[in-house]
């Protein structure tokens, strides 16, 4: 434990709108604490170099899953195990259960959050690739009301966001999916549980016939950001599954990723694999 | 600073808060950093030091309690959070004298090396079984995914927490 404890604090606002009017009365001053699984490794390493903090794990406005309009609404203080304990998800999402099962352990997805997941911005989590293959959306709330973003125009660079100081995520907005589609998701990673991905593939497809008329494919690890696969997109669509079209495919995944060599992996090693899992998830639309 | 924010004020000049909670069914008034974690707030304010800090990220499980009937890593909990919680150590899994059904399993199939890991190793299994009384194998390893034991290589604890689940009474 390296952090020096006196100089932390944390405010308990009662309600959000407590939490946003402190987010406007003091800008960049206060910071929303969730289930802090990814800060209070940050404080222990004497890493956490913001000091002042609110907690919001509390606040019943952030939770909660539903349907309505045609999408399902995930508040951000959603755990994973309330992911993987939710029929509603488990019937329209299964990506996100998987997700969710495979992200650090049973006591980590008791605290950890969808919300506070995608705020932390890491490149390599698991849920936020089946979130961009499931074209979700994030709501922004502050005291001047909510503002939605497409999630895959919310991470900007390494680790940054499209967020303003004074907001706070509200929610995923996730549009419900047509009968019919395909989903597959894929975490590579030294474990089964506790383990950061070496690559995380999510993809969703419909068929018709031998084609693909509609796909998405997203990846973790392979990039500054977590990466929805555009290109490799834009090639598939319409085309028939054949071993010309796998092969093409697999090409233009491996130059739309970009990855590095890090701890856990090489970048040969997450381009390759990439191209692997890609074509896995096409090969198997077929049977 | 607006008036009407409930705070987690210090109250004394030290920088430290006051914390109620349950602890293993006794209330309870803790004083500490709010950002101290709670794992450290039982073994020194509380001397219940049957929870052990093994890596201090939420990586290894040697700190799990259960908190509101969850299991969490305690090393990942600031004490302010604690406010209002029940929580339960390895201290509370006995009745009095009488062992849990997975304590009495760890001893009787030696799921028991060096015993750092064995506090967590025990609310994980005890978190399992209240959720899922009758686990398979795949049941078993997933409730412990998060726990790590560098002595015993697991079997014998997947054996103790089988033998618990025969107990009629836990």
């Amino acid at each position: 434990m390296r952090a020096y404890l006196p100089a932390y604090e944390m405010v308990v606002p009662r309600t959000l709108g407590e939490a946003l009017a402190l987010l406007r009365d003091e800008p960049g001053v206060w910071r929303p604490f969730a289930g802090g699984t990814d800060l209070m490794v940050l404080l222990e390493a004497g890493r956490l170099e913001h000091r002042r903090f609110f907690s919001i794990r509390h606040l019943s406005e952030l939770r909660g899953v539903g349907e309505a309009d045609g999408e399902v609404r995930v508040g951000a203080l959603t755990t994973y195990t309330d992911v993987r304990r939710s029929e509603l998800l488990s019937r329209l999402f299964p990506m996100l259960g998987q997700a969710a099962r495979e992200t650090g352990g049973i006591a980590i997805q008791n605290r950890g959050t969808v919300g506070g997941n995608i705020a932390n911005a890491s490149p390599a989590a698991d849920t936020p690739p089946a979130l961009l293959a499931y074209g979700a959306e994030v709501e922004l709330v502050s005291v001047d009301g909510a503002r939605r973003v497409p999630y895959a125009e919310f991470h900007t660079g390494y680790k940054q966001t499209v967020m303003r100081a004074d907001e706070l995520i509200a929610a995923v907005l996730l549009p419900v999916p047509r009968g019919g589609a395909r989903h597959f998701y894929r975490k590579v990673g030294t474990r089964r549980a506790q383990a950061i991905s070496k690559v995380c593939f999510a993809a969703v497809g419909e068929l018709e016939g031998e084609s693909l008329s509609e796909v998405r494919v997203a990846l973790g690890s392979v990039a500054p950001v977590v990466l929805r696969c555009r290109r490799t997109e834009e090639l598939l669509r319409g085309r028939r599954l054949d071993g010309e079209t796998l092969s093409a495919a697999a090409e233009e995944i491996g130059r739309e990723v970009t990855p590095i060599d890090d701890v856990r992996s090489t970048a040969r090693y997450r381009k390759r694999v990439a191209q692997n899992l890609l074509r896995e998830f096409l090969s198997g639309l077929l049977s | 600073m607006t008036d009407d924010v409930t705070e987690t004020r210090p109250e004394s000049r030290d920088g430290k808060t006051s914390v109620r909670c349950n602890v293993n069914g006794v209330e309870t008034t803790l004083r500490a950093y709010p950002f101290a974690r709670l794992l450290d707030v039982l073994r020194e304010e509380l001397s219940l030091t049957g929870t052990k800090e093994g890596c201090g990220e939420g990586e290894c499980g040697a700190c799990s309690v259960l908190i509101d009937g969850e299991l969490v890593n305690s090393c990942l909990v600031p004490a302010a959070q604690a406010e209002g919680a029940s929580i339960q150590t390895v201290e509370g899994v006995a009745d009095g004298e009488r062992l849990h059904a997975v304590q009495r399993a760890m001893v009787e199939c030696g799921g028991a090396q060096c015993g750092i890991c064995t506090p967590g190793m025990v609310l994980a299994a005890v978190n399992l079984l209240n959720n899922n009384p009758d686990p398979t194998e795949a049941d078993i390893r997933e409730g412990l995914a998060g726990n790590l034991c560098r002595c015993t290589g697991y079997m014998k604890i997947f054996d103790a927490v089988v033998h618990a689940c025969k107990s009629t009474e836990y």
